[in-house]
């Protein structure tokens, strides 16, 4: 059968089941749409949570990048698990004592103050709805590149797919669907992977794969010869970076305490029966994270190794059709430079501007012919690093099956985390904009109702990103992680361990953050992007990394605020030590 | 007013510091468990694989530099291990305590 055929089959059959589950777990109250109830297991939390937090960036784009980077793509490997050793020791058990709904639930009660409640909510909305626009762009892709459907329409049919579970089922809904989706993408993301690794090392778990010898006879250590390939063709050395030590840390560390402060993770520990629940939910959702973020570095070293087998010195004419179709969809390009209808693959930019920009007519060898201007290098081939992991299975000339499995996972990845990213808007819209803030006398009935409408609204808007994506999408997420390590992680962190901390320096706190962190990036990003280099950069630290500069100064400020202000009243100070301890 | 523990208000008292004598004790093993676990977090994850990431890859580990397995394999290994020593020493402290959730 054929890849399409297959993928289609794949596709539908993992939509179903999605269905299936979102109709046998309907939520009927409002705890079930916010935290289902409060009874998932710990492990379906842990598998739920995985889910909701590896997004189309971990499925799709991490390999990719780390298969450009090397060494650099640490910081992600590490950014993004170590927030959960945080998660797990500094905050989950301790939210989950709180026994409330959402993290401006907690902001606003611990604090005593509307204020701060209103700073939470539109950081949750601003955050949640940041990280949106990127999952509809990577259902896009599958389904523009897999099924060959018009991105528009498929970036619509995701969002069917997830308002019919969201809408109805609400936390409960994503949870169990969550459960699936996670079991989906993690067999797709290890198939392909445990496929290739045996191809290349006889090996067949890819995380050792890839510190093994190759089977070429060579004797050889696969990095080592990654690394020999690409120095002979002037990449980059795969096991170096180019970042300098202090950016990495930076960069590592706001990765880590952003990710122990974005609000859809958070609030999935608010879902498990018990403080001891949280706590080992977090270790099941680490080990599930776990299987795919060690399984990346080892895809991205084989897929370095197969691109270069594959593409350089070869003929236009004689590669395998998935050249001319990722080049279709725009993200594959070549320039013959010398005019030798083979394409070189080398280090640097093969074109200016980098991305490439297509005229209609056709080259000598059959290939798009670009507006762009080639530059000097040797190097004539552009390859969108979000394209590996889709295309690695095609490349190393993997079954159609793997293939097809590949997309399936790819849309898992996608929905799932923008499920738990709908429900944290609508939540933040219904519960603590409406009935916290706005509408203190709701029902328990009219606010499952707004839950529902706002979770619907926030689908159309997330939808919209899709299908007009704003071109600052990857600048963006590095706004995501830092807003949430300057502003929730500190604020939340102190409401815990200091009984002391009080609503001025909360709020004093996440202002400082929030306004230092948003005005380096958008100063970087958006004012003057062509300062955006390691010399003007304060202490060598990238807009990425600035987060955590931002947290240190909402620590400090807090800290010294706290010092001259009154003491938080005596219910706040016992609700404090009252939710340090279990029972 | 009858009191359902039948004590007389100087036994409550006494009572009450006690528990907040533990409550504190209990606190305080918490927080040594954590700054001791998140050592090692930072020793591993931010020491072996950045700042001394050049100085451990002079050395080999199977196939990998050193301090390139620490930054891409063995951070995220350690801190899997770490969350469970911390479940298994914090549910162990809740009993000791006496304050665990029963089943």
């Amino acid at each position: 059968m054929s890849a399409q055929l297959l993928t289609y089959i794949f596709v539908g059959l993992t939509f179903a089941l999605y269905i299936a589950i979102a109709i046998w777990s309907r939520s009927a109250s409002t705890k079930e749409f916010y935290v289902a109830g409060g009874h998932v297991h710990p492990v379906a939390n842990g598998a739920a949570t995985a889910a909701d937090w590896m997004s189309a960036a971990s499925y799709l784009s991490m390999a990719g990048i780390i298969a450009f980077e090397g060494a650099d793509g640490a910081r992600y490997l590490m950014g993004w698990t170590g927030g959960y050793v945080l998660l797990a020791l500094c905050m989950a058990p301790y939210l989950r004592k709180f026994a409330k709904f959402t993290v401006p639930d907690f902001v606003g009660d611990r604090y005593y103050s509307q204020a701060a409640r209103v700073v939470a909510i539109l950081c949750v909305v601003f955050i949640s709805f940041t990280y949106i626009a990127g999952q509809m762009r990577g259902v896009g892709i599958v389904f523009s590149r897999f099924l060959e459907v018009d991105i528009d329409l498929g970036v619509m049919i995701g969002m069917g797919i997830v308002f019919f579970y969201a809408v109805l089922g609400g936390m409960k809904g994503i949870t169990y669907t969550q459960v699936a989706q996670y079991c989906v993408l993690i067999f797709a993301y290890l198939v392909p992977a445990i496929y290739i690794s045996l191809l290349l090392t006889d090996v067949p778990l890819p995380m050792f794969g890839f510190g093994s010898t190759v089977n070429d006879g060579s004797g050889m250590f696969l990095l080592d010869k990654v690394d020999g390939l690409s120095q002979e063709l002037g990449l980059s050395v795969f096991t170096e970076g180019s970042k300098s030590t202090v950016d990495m840390f930076f960069i590592t560390a706001a990765l880590m305490a952003g990710t122990a402060g974005l609000p859809h993770v958070i609030v999935r520990f608010f879902t498990v029966p018990k403080v001891r629940d949280a706590r080992i939910s977090a270790g099941y959702a680490l080990i599930f994270i776990a299987l795919l973020y060690t399984t990346a570095p080892a895809v991205a070293a084989f897929a370095r190794l197969n691109i270069i087998d594959a593409l350089d010195d070869r003929a236009y004419q004689t590669l395998p059709d998935w050249f001319s179709k990722w080049e279709d969809s725009g993200l594959l390009a070549w320039v013959d430079k010398n005019e030798d209808g083979r394409l070189q693959y080398r280090g640097g930019a093969a074109l200016e501007p980098v991305k490439p920009q297509y005229l209609a007519t056709r080259g000598l060898s059959g290939e798009r012919e670009l507006a762009n201007s080639p530059t000097t290098n040797d190097n004539e081939v552009y390859i969108d690093r979000d394209i590996i992991v889709l295309a690695h299975p095609e490349i190393a000339q993997l079954p159609n099956w793997v293939v097809a499995l590949v997309a399936a996972g790819g849309l898992a990845a996608a929905l799932s985390t923008a499920a738990g990213l709908l429900l944290v808007i609508s939540s933040a819209i219904s519960h603590d904009l409406l009935r916290n803030t706005l509408a203190r006398n709701l029902t328990d009935r009219q606010e499952l109702r707004w839950a529902r409408v706002s979770a619907a609204i926030a689908i159309v808007i997330a939808g919209l990103f899709g299908i007009y994506p704003p071109g600052f999408v990857a600048e963006v997420v590095a706004f995501a992680f830092g807003l949430a390590a300057a502003s929730f992680f500190p604020v939340i962190l102190l409401g815990i361990f200091s009984t002391r901390m009080n609503r001025e320096a909360a709020i004093a706190g996440m202002l400082s953050g929030l306004i230092f962190t948003a005005s380096y990036i958008i100063f970087f990003k958006f004012i003057a992007p062509e300062l955006n280099a390691p010399d003007h950069w304060w202490f060598g630290i990238s807009p990425e990394g600035v987060g955590t500069l931002g947290m240190l100064l909402n620590f400090v400020v807090s800290l010294l605020v706290m010092q001259v202000t009154p003491p938080p009243p005596q219910e706040i100070q016992d609700m404090v030590r009252n939710i340090r301890v279990p029972r | 007013m009858s009191d359902p523990s039948g004590l007389d208000p100087e036994e409550q008292e006494q009572d009450a510091a006690v528990q907040a004598r533990e409550q504190k004790a209990y606190w305080r093993a918490n927080i040594t468990t954590l700054l001791s676990l998140l050592s090692v977090w930072f020793l591993v994850s931010f020491g072996c694989g950045i700042l001394w990431v050049d100085a451990l890859n002079a050395y080999q580990f199977f196939g990998w530099k050193l301090g390139f397995w620490f930054s891409q394999q063995g951070s995220i290994y350690t801190f899997v291990v770490l969350i469970f020593v911390y479940v298994l020493r914090m549910n162990a402290l809740d009993r000791r305590f006496n304050v665990d959730e029963g089943q």
